[in-house]
């Protein structure tokens, strides 16, 4: 029980302070029936720190991490370097242990991060502001749908058929509870997405249109004909992205006319983590700044005219307004953002354009690869660092053989999309900076091992 | 010989403004405190500190017509400016790790560096949510082993891992209660929710598409029992229940409540923010709760950076287990974990379950905090079942410690109520005219503490609400009263000087009024020093 200071001695002179004789005194409240009589039958006692280092260690050891084998896995969660010193200074204890900065004087390093992480998010997304980061992306994406609710005052959502899947789960789940109406559709396997079809869907009572970029498959669609055909109709355009380091490259969305931008932050400083935590990323134009969700930090003065930040707006939000709040959220992910920003900052601007260019090249290098292998096209006309195949049998199958050479070989459209048969070849690959010629050799020679082996 | 210095060029003293704020040294800077500009101040376009690896070849069409005009507007540092510009932040922040966070019903406790180590193990780390199962066993075990510890702690049937934080999980209870009503055709629409509650609560159920009616509180700060029966009926979906409560109370009636709200059909949602104060102690589910919230990172700790992230799993009861989100995880006589997703959860569910889960969908991309999962679990071993009964005992002695020591000096609205829980909760009544608790706070900043909550539980005017944890020492605690004690007597006193605090801070009392009145969210000022943005070398249109 090394986390707790109190001697025996300490707990007999602070009872005697208080004037009680026992500890269980003070839990008189609690009805004697319901009070535990000793430890909880089943668990385990206290244990050392070398026993429990031990016990997870053995745990974590059952694991293929990403870095032990050859990796192609995307699909909303990207596998990048992380410079060490990301990782070392949000460790420093006035970061890490720090809480949400509700008293401006004694929190400005905090708010300072979270101020120029604002602003670092808007001019990567083109927007005019950004917040101080969500839960993470598909939860970011829902609330962008309830804030265009909130400002069109309508209840319908129209989503691309190439939008992650499980941010269309998430976004579905929420909408049964809330009544908004959502209209979706299946992902088209083909070179470019269908933005023909979702046009055609936006009409008078959308609220938003939610288009991701690059989408599920790794298209970069063209963002700038569908805000047009969803402001013609007085919808919004809500672009969602998964994997920031595109936008190194391709062409932010708020500058496409994109009226809200979502993203994931994973991909800059933190790390898979096996699904969390993530980042979310939020952006959008000023004039909806008191719509939006989340923390704000804004830039003042302090009693002697120095620059200074605070958490502000918060008349928005749900411990001012309770049922009336813009959001129920009361955290962000102070310390992901932490990480994203520096890891950003490191980059610059030069470094992230170098970092994409560097992602694109491995991919079409993994695309060249691939797409010799007799069994297997390329679908995409478009992509980043991220694209779908067209294997000749259930790639669910291929990617559990895969595993069983040591290779993570990539997200089968099975996996995904359970209840649409017709895809079930599509396989979903990445490349990152982290991927060798070696890694994409051999994926290639065991899918070729693979593809031979179910051909005979 | 050469000239060393040919253009004669030597670094100028900064020109200081007329306005400048009084300083006595050049730069602004005192001594180790340090002045720190933005990185867009600091920054230059083409500066990197990172070293990436070139791949041959061109950009080609695969990206054509997509490219950006221009290449992002950010600025880099190298890395020894990055290490400097981050350090120096740090340093104008309080942590825990420099003294108490007493925030009440906000729970910030030491945080063991063994979480940390065993979170970046990279077999926890460097894993993909969308890896086969065959390859995360030990992960899938991990939020399994974790699962049961929470349920065994609670006396709970079932747990919901994937919330992502408090108010998430609050989300996922209410949800699962939507779905248990639904799932018997009763579409109720009304959520009761104490005065007194975290404002997460209605916002939660206002969320959730709920009309939300407050139940007013007793004298001496509890639910109203009777007003809470009255208005129990058939369109009232479920009552939800901070407990212990934010006035740092038990509910002495919780079991009554659940029974009278079963009674009538409804459901009994509990708000476990603040189950550090009962851990070990009682089991929730023995109270008759259906569905509880709890934060990992306040009662079994996790470092929350500056505001997050948070982990909420909601345990529940029978009636609800069938409903809670996908994915989850099973463990099967074989031994292997499932990851239970849309794609078999009805084949898994009719296998294994009799056909009786029938969750409501999928509330994030993938399947919660593992970040947090592994350090609670962490944390849960290294305490084991008879520590964290002590952290319970602890975390309320420490707050009745803090209560009794002040109730002479500061008006203590429920001190005649019985012991308090895990936080101590008190007024700015009896404060000199025109000091409010805001100048407690500010002025206890100046003896180097963190100012308790100020202004909530809003049942209360004036409301300072303490909570020290169980893992603060007693010279620690008696160091905080000490201070808290001197800054009650100046308040009492009137001493003007507490108008101003905090004086000794890296900024003084920050105008919080113009931030809200003229928002700048972003850095909207002059391109870095070192030039404009240029357009990208990656071109290729």
């Amino acid at each position: 029980m090394r986390y707790l200071p109190l001697t025996a001695e300490n707990r007999a002179e602070m009872l005697g302070v208080i004037g009680a004789d026992t500890v269980d005194d003070l839990f008189t409240d609690v009805p004697e029936a319901a009070r535990l009589k000793g430890p909880i039958e089943g668990l385990p006692l206290h244990a050392s720190e070398l026993a429990v280092e031990r016990h997870m260690t053995r745990l974590a050891a059952k694991n293929l991490s990403a870095g032990a084998a050859p990796f192609f896995l995307g699909a909303g969660a990207y596998r990048h370097h992380v410079p060490a010193s990301v990782d070392h200074l949000i460790q420093r204890g006035e970061f890490l242990t720090a809480y949400t900065p509700y008293q401006p004087e004694i929190a400005q390093g905090t708010l300072q991060v979270l101020f120029e992480f604002q602003t670092q998010v808007a001019r990567l997304f083109g927007t005019d502001i950004a917040n101080a980061s969500l839960y993470d992306g598909s939860t970011a994406c829902w609330e962008a749908i309830a804030m265009a609710g909130r400002i069109t005052r309508r209840k319908k959502a129209v989503l691309s058929g190439a939008l992650h899947p499980h941010y269309v789960a998430t976004i579905k789940t929420m909408a049964k509870f809330t009544g908004d109406e959502i209209a979706d559709a299946q992902p088209t396997v083909a070179p470019e997405p269908d933005e023909a079809g979702l046009i055609g869907r936006i009409d008078d009572a959308t609220a938003a249109v939610v288009v991701q970029y690059p989408d599920i498959l790794g298209r970069i669609g063209n963002l700038q004909t569908i805000a047009e055909a969803a402001h013609a109709k007085g919808a919004l355009l809500i672009a969602v992205v998964t994997e920031p380091v595109a936008l190194g490259l391709i062409e932010a969305p708020g500058k496409l006319g994109a009226d809200i931008v979502v993203g994931e932050g994973q991909s800059l400083g933190v790390g898979l983590n096996f699904g969390g935590p993530y980042l979310g990323l939020f952006g959008c134009r000023e004039k909806f700044v008191r719509q939006m969700p989340g923390r704000l930090c804004g830039e003042t003065v302090d009693a002697q005219g120095k620059r200074s930040f605070v958490l502000t707006l918060s008349t928005r939000e749900q411990h001012i307004r309770r049922e009336k709040a813009t959001s129920n959220i009361c955290t962000n992910s102070g310390l992901c953002a932490l990480a994203f920003s520096i890891h950003m900052t490191l980059l610059g601007g030069t470094g992230l354009a170098r970092l994409a260019k560097t992602n694109h090249l491995r991919a079409r290098q993994l695309a060249d690869r691939l797409s010799g292998i007799p069994g297997i096209a390329l679908v995409n006309s478009t992509y980043f660092n991220e694209f779908c195949v067209k294997l000749p049998t259930d790639a669910r199958e291929v990617v559990r053989a895969l595993a069983d050479r040591g290779i993570l070989g990539g997200v089968s459209l099975g996996r995904l999309y359970p209840d649409y048969e017709a895809i079930h070849g599509g396989l979903l690959v990445t490349a990152t900076e982290t991927t060798t010629t070696e890694d994409i050799e051999a994926l290639a020679g065991a899918l070729e091992d693979i593809l031979a082996g179910e051909a005979a | 010989m050469n000239a060393v210095n040919p253009s004669g060029w030597r670094p100028a003293a900064p020109a200081r403004a007329a306005d400048a704020p009084e300083s006595p040294t050049a730069t602004g800077d005192r001594g180790l405190m340090l002045e720190e500009k933005l990185i867009f101040e600091l920054g230059g376009w083409d500066q990197t500190g990172v070293d990436i690896e070139d791949v041959e070849g061109e950009v080609l069409g695969s990206l054509s017509g997509h490219l950006r005009a221009e290449k992002p507007a950010l600025p880099g540092l190298s890395e020894p400016e990055t290490v400097r510009h981050y350090t120096r932040l740090s340093r104008q922040n309080y942590a825990i790790d420099l003294g108490p966070f007493p925030l009440g019903s906000c729970t910030m406790k030491h945080n063991p560096r063994l979480n940390e180590k065993i979170a970046r193990l990279p077999g926890f780390a460097d894993i993909h949510p969308l890896q086969p199962t065959g390859t995360v066993q030990g992960a899938l075990e991990c939020i399994n082993e974790l699962a049961f510890w929470l349920m065994d702690l609670t006396g709970m049937h079932g747990v919901a891992m994937s919330p992502k934080a408090g108010a998430h999980g609050e989300l996922c209870g209410i949800l699962c209660i939507r779905a248990a009503l639904e799932a018997r055709g009763d579409s109720r629409e009304v959520v009761l929710v104490p005065e007194s509650a975290h404002g997460t609560n209605p916002a939660t159920a206002a969320f959730a598409n709920y009309r939300v009616e407050a139940i007013p509180a007793t004298k001496d700060g509890r639910v109203d029992l009777a007003a809470l029966k009255d208005r129990l009926g058939p369109d009232v979906a479920a009552v939800m229940i901070t407990n212990p409560n934010t006035c740092g109370l038990f509910e002495p009636d919780m079991k009554a409540i659940s029974d009278a709200v079963h009674e009538a059909g409804g459901f009994v949602y509990c708000d476990g923010a603040n189950f550090n104060a009962i851990v070990g102690k009682v089991r929730p589910g023995d109270l008759g709760i259906d569905a509880m919230h709890i934060n990992l990172h306040k009662t079994f700790s996790t470092p929350h950076g500056g505001g997050g992230p948070g982990s909420g799993p909601v345990v529940l009861s029978e009636a609800l287990s069938p409903f809670g989100p996908l994915p989850y995880t099973a463990r099967t006589n074989d031994g292997v974990v499932h990851l239970v997703e849309e794609e078999q959860a009805d084949a898994f569910s009719e296998e294994h379950f009799g056909g009786v889960m029938r969750s409501f969908g999928r509330m994030a991309a993938f399947h919660g905090q593992m970040g947090m999962f592994t350090r609670a679990l962490t944390y849960m071993l290294s305490h084991g079942a008879d520590g964290l009964a002590r952290v319970a005992e602890d975390s309320v002695l420490n707050a009745n410690y803090i209560l009794r020591s002040l109730e002479d000096l500061l008006d203590a609205p429920y001190a005649h109520s019985g012991p308090c829980m895990h936080e101590a909760l008190f007024s700015d009544a009896g404060l000199a005219e025109g000091f409010s608790t805001l100048d407690i706070a500010k002025g206890l900043i100046d003896e180097g503490f963190h100012p308790m909550t100020v202004y909530f539980p809003l049942v209360v005017h004036g409301a300072m609400l303490v909570e020290p944890t169980e893992t603060e020492s007693k010279d620690g605690l008696d160091r905080l009263i000490v201070a808290l004690r001197s800054v009650a007597e100046r308040a009492k006193a009137g001493d003007e000087a507490l108008h101003s605090a905090p004086h000794f801070t890296p900024r003084r009392r920050v105008d919080e009024t113009q931030a809200a009145r003229k928002p700048v969210l972003v850095w909207n000022g002059d391109p870095a020093p070192s030039g404009q943005p240029v357009p990208s070398e990656i071109g290729g249109r």
